[in-house]
């Protein structure tokens, strides 16, 4: 396609959306979605299976088989989105072969519902639904994942994609951009939510020859991949923010930072530049404007620390991603020393829609000092793993019990922690609190990029605090001496503790030290590392005296205050445990009781969970 | 320039803009505490000891890389702000080895200083001082990695100052090691043995190879006639060890404590520089009439010549063939002085004091540093370790008397001396050079073209209407630019940019040598250097070719300038070499 | 510049090429190496002095940047590389147990190649696939909600592949 003009694209677009409407209402289409967690769970096969089931019933010519991202229902991928004409849309989890076989033939052509496939859905509906039922969650940032084929720019123009772009190049000037960034009350959502608006005002009123434009997909938080799926499910939302930006601050190039470890978003976000190009809506004279912006792709390699701007923007400059003292800040002074607007992913994707929407729709989503949507990887002991985006001010128990369906099992919730490494943990008491950046502050935890993970009553918060620092630890530049040695010092002491050797002074010594870390230390990792440990302490300091006092772990999870042994009386010789145990460490004879050799176990559990008498004690 | 207001401690300050809360603090009579920062690097901003409070800051900042803002307030000192401090101390040392008894930075370590500063008597935190073996394979440096603190000046010093980078940061977290990078040794490394990171390092981690044992044995060792030479700029510097302002000259105190060292002969490595400059003038002369390649460079520095052969090997004919002073002193000591004297020159043990750590390299680096026969030099020590040896021996250094030098290698004139800063030998070389072309002597001798700080110094000299254009260049990462000038204009075929070029590879010339006394600042180079100029201009004679002591060496021994005879052993070769060996 | 002269050059033609399309562009030398490990599986010390002479930077500049970053290797990887998310969802649902039980069958630690060069172990950050926890990946290919007693027999899948 030839690079397009103003009204070119006003055209295409229209077109596309009847061209749309229109297949909805007439065609079968079949959209799964291969995202990486779909791929991971197998919607590949499952493509596959569904070309071959429609061939062999000679329905591939009157019916679509597309391709979308994720749709945020990890839990139950691979799912597929199921749309016959007469019949309402109908979301499939978890489809294999066996699976495609019946929608083919039962959905398809016989036109029944395959039910025991149909995605079950949570409490409150993730997908905007037809039934007008009040929905838990907002779609803002995840407007057009698991809806748009990623792949086809035209796709994303049918939704109203560019449109922004459009009145920033031609009908906006650039105050008129940063005052209704300001006025939306749209705040950076990687770290410490600083408003986008004032940001990106720094970096506009610096005199420069050349200025740049960052997207940060670097997203490093173990357990968070909301980046990444907007990355794969919608690149273009990214794009046209970072053009707008461009336009705004007066820059002409942007650089998108993002993991080697994403392949496909990688993939995804090259093909989107590709396709912006040829459509003229990236490059010089961008829809014929004197407006040219252009953006590449820099690969992260594995250094959480690179999260952080400063560091970041080195690693960019092919060095090593050690940060360098703020002020003065990148918007003053960053990437090769020239002014640079660094957002994250979920914050760029918002851009478009407020520019397109008006500050003043998406100020009225959220609470007083944060407006819009945030988008969670929620994880961990939960019931609906996946990802959801939910309006600022929801509270954290509608979001697990609501949306995430509860806890796996029938467990206990324990605490979720937010925030990662950086963040702290949730408990029971506070899930009514209306999240926001001041309030999850407030009770010690932060925003921090969207990690939340679900913990129950077997999880052991020292353990869980040792995870995150270790984590610290091992992602620490070490340039600086309170993050480096601090963090490590840290970790020895709560390992002390997990093993039983800890002492009470060891408490005091890990305040000190969260003290020292959180002042002196240079970047957020090493000022955010301790957060952890404060926030499990206040919350679960009887469990740390637990492990101190009666050198005993509550949860069962610190495997060197653990022992498992035989209740003889119990046990009736099947033998079931000595032959799953990995080091061959249990011993006895068939229908006599066995004993476990207690200098050989490695406490890995597998016996208990293999137990079906409950012959065996865990403490 | 601009003027910044603000608040340091209640205490109103103004300053110009871009000054750091460190530099401002001191302004007001405030000192804060640091570690890591260095005045001659760009803030590193690693150690965490120099934060202060700053209102409206939520963590504290670092006063050595913040500059002062309008209306900042800040807090230097206060429970909170003296607590974090010592606990980030705390932490450095549980890494530390507790052995400052056995360390050569004792009673001149920075963190030994704080740690003193801030009383701490024991440490809270769990010791981890891993031990990691020593780096011994150069000649010149050892690399103490168990010491290291991490504060990134040797990395800084090696890469931006002096354009080596044979030191890097490897790792991370607290992997990091500051090292030779790519698993070699520093010898197998690009180092240019130079010594400004042990001049830089803020402790015992980097410090030049100790031969003071040795030079220890050869004083006692019977029947050894024992000849010590010192460089120009350990005049100047030494005395810094005892308590003596920088750049107190004290050449005469040098020579008494030598004698009371126990050296037979006592040489001024000066006389040899008068010696170069009659050697390297008349080679300057000589391509200059169209014998040979333009521009001649300066080889005296032994970093320099390293640095040249594994980086700009292109270079090596523009090189001059003259050895430096300290090895002409060698081989005159064991050839001429021998002979004089009527010494078996195999009993003459030739000891160097230099503020050099990349001399020690220089004795052995090619066969032509053995042309009398024998090592030239045997052992070269630094200002450091030479001060270390009069402590040693009990000698109250500063209420020395002074003394005169031997004879015969020991007079030497003002062109000599200023061997020891930056432009010292160009200058130096033009006095005599202008009488070798125009038979003449200077009305005025001192070039202040050539004189001061800048990174490189460039001039056109007029020599009675023959234009001579010269550059200087000094601390390694300078000489960058003039070596592209030269090439871009040999690539294309232009007049060369330059005739003669000096290069020194430590800031300021050989007074602010990696072998000189720790805590060298750009003041305290300034002090340093005005002391050898002092030197120059209470010297009567302020021209090599004047010195009649190298009249009689040509006479009786050499013959001519670039004689047969002078070019056996004054003079040597270069080869290029690999930056890598492994 | 190197100390591999005359040699025989290391990078191919392809990566010569990718290194004259990146050559002009600043901070050019991530995607460099990033390159230059797709091909080698790791990053072989000659390629590094290769690099450091194609885009003219020093040595030491590029070994910090490898030895900085987890994902560059400087050894060679097992034939098979056997990668477990160690992200907060899959530790919480037993990462650790997966990571023992591979060095248990395969009688290596983590970051070492067993000895007939099949299969290396590593643990990695989140791989975003929370979802499907606890997870491990061999040569990409992931394996979502896996098991201790599954991993005996996705080993037994590659080897000798």
């Amino acid at each position: 396609m030839a690079k397009m003009t103003l009204e070119e694209l006003r055209k295409l677009r229209e077109t596309k959306k009847t061209e749309m409407a229109r297949h909805n209402g007439e065609t079968m289409r079949i959209i799964v979605g291969t995202g990486t967690c779909g791929i991971a769970a197998g919607a590949m096969e499952t493509l596959d299976a569904f070309r071959d089931e429609l061939e062999s019933h000679g329905l591939e010519k009157n019916t679509a088989i597309t391709q979308t991202s994720c749709m945020g229902l990890c839990f139950s991928e691979p799912t597929v989105e199921v749309a016959v004409p007469g019949m309402p849309n109908t979301i499939y989890g978890n489809v294999d072969g066996r699976a495609a076989h019946r929608i083919v033939k039962e959905h398809l052509i016989d036109k029944a519902v395959v039910a025991d496939h149909v995605f079950e859905k949570p409490a409150a509906d993730i997908i905007d639904g037809e039934d007008g039922a009040p929905r838990k969650q907002k779609r803002i940032v995840l407007r057009n994942c698991g809806v748009i084929n990623p792949e086809l720019i035209d796709e994303y123009i049918a939704r109203d994609g560019y449109a922004a772009l459009e009145k920033v190049v031609f009908e906006m000037s650039a105050d008129d951009v940063i005052d209704e960034l300001t006025k939306s009350g749209l705040r950076g959502r990687g770290g410490a939510g600083f408003p986008a608006g004032l940001k990106w005002g720094f970096t506009k009123d610096v005199d420069s020859d050349e200025k740049y434009i960052v997207c940060n997909a670097d997203e490093g938080d173990p357990g968070a991949y909301m980046d990444r799926s907007t990355a794969e499910g919608d690149p273009h939302s990214v794009l046209e923010a970072m053009a707008i930006a461009g336009r705004t601050v007066g820059a002409s190039q942007g650089y998108i930072y993002i993991r080697a470890e994403y392949p496909l978003a990688i993939d995804r976000l090259n093909n989107a530049i590709a396709q912006a190009h040829g459509h003229g809506l990236l490059g010089d004279n961008i829809l014929g404007s004197d407006f040219g912006f252009d953006i590449e792709l820099r690969l992260g390699a594995g250094a959480f620390v690179c999260g952080e701007e400063t560091a970041l923007l080195a690693s960019i400059e092919g060095k090593r991603g050690m940060p360098i003292p703020r002020p003065p800040f990148p918007a003053v002074k960053g990437l090769w020393g020239k002014p640079t607007v660094i957002n994250n992913v979920e914050t760029w994707a918002n851009i478009p829609m407020i520019i397109h929407k008006g500050s003043a729709w998406f100020s009225g989503i959220g609470t007083e000092t944060t407006k819009g949507t945030k988008v969670f990887a929620l994880t961990g002991k939960i019931n609906n793993s996946g990802l959801i985006e939910v309006p600022m001010g929801t509270t954290l128990r509608e979001i697990i019990y609501d949306i995430g369906g509860g806890i796996k099992d029938g467990k206990k919730f324990k605490a979720a922690q937010t925030g990662g490494p950086s963040g702290g943990v949730i408990t029971e008491e506070f899930l009514d609190t209306p999240i926001d950046y001041e309030s999850l502050q407030g009770i010690g935890s932060m925003m921090g990029s969207g990690g939340m993970i679900v913990m129950d009553e077997d999880d052991c918060m020292i353990d869980v605090t040792k995870f995150y620092l270790e984590f610290s630890v091992d992602e620490s530049c070490g340039k600086c001496a309170p993050c480096r040695i601090g963090g490590r010092t840290c970790y020895n002491i709560l390992d002390k503790i997990s093993k039983g050797q800890g002492s009470l002074e060891d408490l005091e010594q890990l305040k000190v030290l969260a003290q020292a870390m959180r002042k002196a230390s240079l970047c957020g990792l090493g000022q955010t590392a301790p957060n952890p440990i404060m926030s499990s302490m206040k919350y679960f300091e009887d469990e740390y005296l637990a492990h101190i006092n009666d050198k005993k772990c509550p949860a069962g999870k610190c495997k060197d205050l653990l022992s498992y042994t035989i209740i003889e009386d119990q046990c009736v010789g099947c033998t079931a445990c000595a032959r799953v145990c990995p080091v061959h460490c249990i011993s006895g004879e068939v229908k006599e009781a066995h004993v476990i050799n207690q200098s050989q176990c490695i406490k890995c559990g597998q016996c208990f969970d293999k137990c079906k008498f409950d012959a065996i004690l865990k403490g | 320039m601009s003027m910044i207001e603000c608040e340091i401690n209640g205490i109103p300050v103004s300053v110009p803009k871009g000054t750091t809360i460190l530099d401002a603090a001191k302004g007001v009579g405030v000192t804060i505490p640091k570690l890591c920062y260095h005045n001659d690097l760009d803030a590193w901003a690693a150690c965490g000891i120099c934060v202060v409070k700053v209102e409206g800051s939520p963590k504290m900042l670092r006063a050595c890389a913040t500059a002062v803002a309008p209306d900042m307030k800040v807090i230097t000192h206060d429970p909170e702000v003296v607590e974090v401090r010592r606990t980030v101390l705390e932490l450095i040392l549980s890494t530390h080895p507790n052995d400052c008894l056995q360390c050569g930075r004792s009673g001149n370590c920075e963190l030994q200083d704080l740690a003193s500063d801030f009383g701490i008597r024991d440490i809270p935190f769990e010791k981890r001082a891993p031990s990691i073996p020593r780096d011994r394979s150069t000649p010149s440096i050892v690399l103490n990695p168990e010491k290291c603190v991490k504060c990134g000046r040797c990395v800084l010093v090696c890469q931006e100052m002096q354009n080596v980078h044979a030191l890097e940061f490897i790792d991370r977290g607290d992997a990091t090691r500051l090292a030779p990078a790519a698993d070699v040794t520093l010898e197998e490394s690009p180092c240019i043995k130079c010594g400004q990171c042990s001049a830089h390092c803020p402790v015992g981690a980097i410090y030049e190879k100790d031969d003071t044992k040795a030079v220890w044995n050869a004083i006692k060792e019977e029947g050894k006639h024992v000849v010590v030479q010192i460089a120009p700029a350990v005049r100047v510097a030494v005395g810094e060890a005892f308590g003596m302002e920088p750049g107190a000259l004290v050449t005469g105190k040098i020579y008494t404590a030598l004698r009371r060292l126990g050296f037979d002969a006592i040489f001024d490595t000066n006389w040899a520089a008068d010696l170069t400059i009659l050697e390297e003038g008349s080679e300057f002369v000589k391509r200059f009439g169209g014998e040979g390649e333009l521009p001649l460079i300066t080889s005296c520095c032994p970093s320099w010549t390293d640095y040249m052969e594994k980086f700009a090997p292109d270079f090596i004919e523009n090189f001059s063939s003259a050895k430096s002073p300290q090895e002409m002193l060698g081989v005159m000591s064991k050839t001429y002085y021998a002979e004089k004297a009527g010494i078996d020159p195999a009993k003459i043990t030739m000891i160097s004091v230099m503020p050099c750590t990349s001399k020690k390299y220089e004795i052995t680096r090619s066969d032509e540093m053995f042309a009398s026969g024998y090592q030239d030099i045997d052992h070269s020590v630094t200002t450091r370790e030479l001060a270390h040896m009069i402590k040693q021996a009990g000698i109250d250094f500063s209420s020395l008397p002074d003394s005169e030098c031997d004879s015969i290698l020991g007079q030497y004139t003002g062109a000599g001396t200023i061997f020891g800063v930056t432009g010292g030998v160009m200058e130096a070389a033009l006095r005599s050079a202008y009488y070798l072309i125009t038979k003449e002597d200077l009305e005025q001798v001192e070039f202040e073209a050539v004189r001061g700080m800048e990174g490189v110094k460039s001039a056109e000299i007029d020599v009675k209407g023959t234009k001579v254009r010269i550059a200087v260049a000094h601390q390694m990462g300078n000489v960058q630019a003039v070596i592209d000038q030269i090439r871009e204009a040999r690539n294309k075929g232009e007049e060369l940019p330059y005739h003669f070029i000096e290069v020194m590879a430590c800031r300021g010339g050989c007074i602010g040598g990696g072998g000189q006394p720790h805590g060298a600042t750009d003041e305290i180079r300034a002090q340093r250097t005005r002391g050898i100029y002092t030197d120059d201009e209470k010297s009567v004679l302020r021209c090599s070719h004047h010195n009649p002591e190298i009249a009689r060496v040509y006479e009786e021994y050499l013959g001519d300038p670039l004689s047969h005879k002078a070019h056996d052993l004054l003079h040597t070769t270069y080869t290029k070499r690999p930056l890598y060996k492994k | 510049m190197t100390a591999s002269t005359g040699k025989e050059k290391i990078l191919t033609p392809e990566i010569e090429a990718f290194i004259e399309k990146w050559r002009g562009k600043p901070g050019n030398l991530i995607m460099v190496l990033h390159r230059v490990q797709e091909e080698f599986g790791y990053i072989p010390r000659d390629a590094m002095f290769e690099v450091a002479a194609a885009l003219d930077i020093p040595v030491a500049k590029i070994y910090g940047v490898i030895t900085f970053y987890h994902f560059f290797k400087l050894s060679k990887p097992g034939k098979n590389q056997i990668a477990v998310c160690m992200g907060t969802a899959c530790y919480l649902k037993g990462g650790q147990e997966l990571i023992d039980e591979c060095e248990r069958i395969l009688g290596v630690g983590l970051n070492t190649v067993t000895e007939d060069g099949e299969f290396s172990v590593e643990a990695v950050r989140c791989i975003g696939c929370c979802g499907l926890a606890p997870v491990l990946t061999v040569n990409g290919e992931v394996f979502g909600d896996v098991g201790t007693r599954q991993i005996a027999k996705i080993i037994n899948q590659f080897e000798g592949k």
